[in-house]
């Protein structure tokens, strides 16, 4: 009789996936994919290059891919800590619909198809940044930086900014400026956004050992490093019309919209430390998000108002 | 979880029958998603060279 005969069928590798596809769809993190294809989106329209839009269109599904295909890796790797902290305890992986190896495999295999795509749909550079935006999300922030360092997001926001950065790449076959700048805004507008998270889920963070802002800096340290980040964003927010790429309606809409960040921040610092609703945290949370939108509406609606000859 | 061994095979739960078969419907649409990207790109990168090759 083999060794392999007195194991019980009830060991994980006997295991038969109960996962339906929906789970697999988690595994991609629709809701980031959500703000990756559309921050891909607005870089690849305000690149104004003739593209054909069968091609766009399906640069950008390759990009929504990739940002997916990294998310599952996150997932993979991630699934410990996943497992003690109540915001994704019910993730796949975590909660056993998905066997981590599973996660592993649908990853690189999405990754790998995303990138070939890319580069055979658009160009090579686009997929080659896409391939180094996956790269940095799966290895660098999440399997190195994300428990090591409170720098952890700030750094790792890399991995969420490129994505106008790629779209842009796949219209044009280059980098410039503009698609830096836009790289800009996400890149410093992620640690306030997740530090506000961290402010009111600090004890979540604790349990799981990751070594976020509030937990190894303090809380008054924190906010004062939210703040100055708002004013990094609010002042990068308005540099598209500085540099000339946008005109003075988005200059003037940016405005706004990053001193109302600024405001939000301050709320944040003024927060007293036993306020434990953290109502403040939690609207600059809210409100992040809706700048960051807000912000890349009125990009693409610069570009294409432009391509209406209509400039303001 | 297997709930059934008989002797050479093992017996799907009919809840894992039906997982099965929602991952293979959703597998079946990605793979004729993927071939229609493939062929919309190739028509739309190629257009009449398509046939433009040494027979």
């Amino acid at each position: 009789m083999s060794l392999v005969e007195k194991q019980s069928f009830d060991d994980v590798a006997f295991r038969v996936s109960e996962a339906h596809a929906g789970d697999y769809i988690a595994l991609l993190k629709p809701r980031v994919m959500s703000l990756v294809v559309f921050t891909a989106f607005v870089g690849l329209v305000t690149a104004q290059a003739q593209i054909n839009p069968f091609i766009a269109c399906f640069a950008i599904i390759a990009i929504a891919v990739g940002a997916g295909a990294s998310g599952a890796l996150n997932m993979w790797y991630d699934a410990d800590i996943d497992a003690i902290m109540s915001r994704t305890h019910k993730r796949p992986v975590p909660s056993g619909r998905v066997l981590p190896g599973e996660a592993l495999v649908f990853g690189l295999v999405l990754s790998g198809f995303s990138v070939l795509a890319l580069g055979l749909i658009a160009n090579w550079l686009a997929a080659g940044l896409l391939a180094f935006t996956i790269f940095f999300y799966a290895v660098i922030y999440t399997m190195w930086l994300k428990r090591w360092t409170p720098q952890n997001i700030v750094i790792g926001g890399a991995a969420g900014a490129f994505p106008p950065m790629v779209g842009w790449a796949a219209a044009t076959g280059d980098i410039s400026l503009y698609s830096v700048l836009q790289f800009m805004i996400i890149f410093l507008w992620t640690p306030p956004h997740f530090w506000a998270l961290a402010l009111f889920r600090s004890g979540d963070y604790e349990r799981a050992g990751i070594p976020m802002m509030p937990n190894v800096a303090g809380e008054a340290s924190t906010k004062r490093q939210i703040f100055a980040y708002a004013v990094l964003v609010a002042i990068t927010g308005v540099l598209p019309t500085v540099a000339g790429y946008a005109g003075y309606a988005y200059g003037i809409l940016a405005t706004a919209l990053g001193a109302g960040f600024v405001w939000y921040s301050w709320k944040v610092l003024l927060m007293p430390e036993s306020d434990r609703g953290m109502k403040p945290a939690k609207a600059l949370f809210g409100y992040s998000l809706l700048y960051l939108f807000a912000i890349f509406t009125a990009l693409l609606a610069d570009s294409i108002l432009a391509d209406f000859g209509v400039a303001w | 979880m297997v709930t059934a061994v008989s002797k050479d095979r093992i017996e799907l739960t009919d809840k894992q029958k039906k997982a099965r078969r929602n991952r293979s419907v959703a597998l079946g649409l990605a793979l004729t998603a993927f071939v229609v990207v493939v062929y919309i790109v190739t028509i739309v990168k190629m257009g009449p060279n398509v046939f433009n090759r040494p027979l």
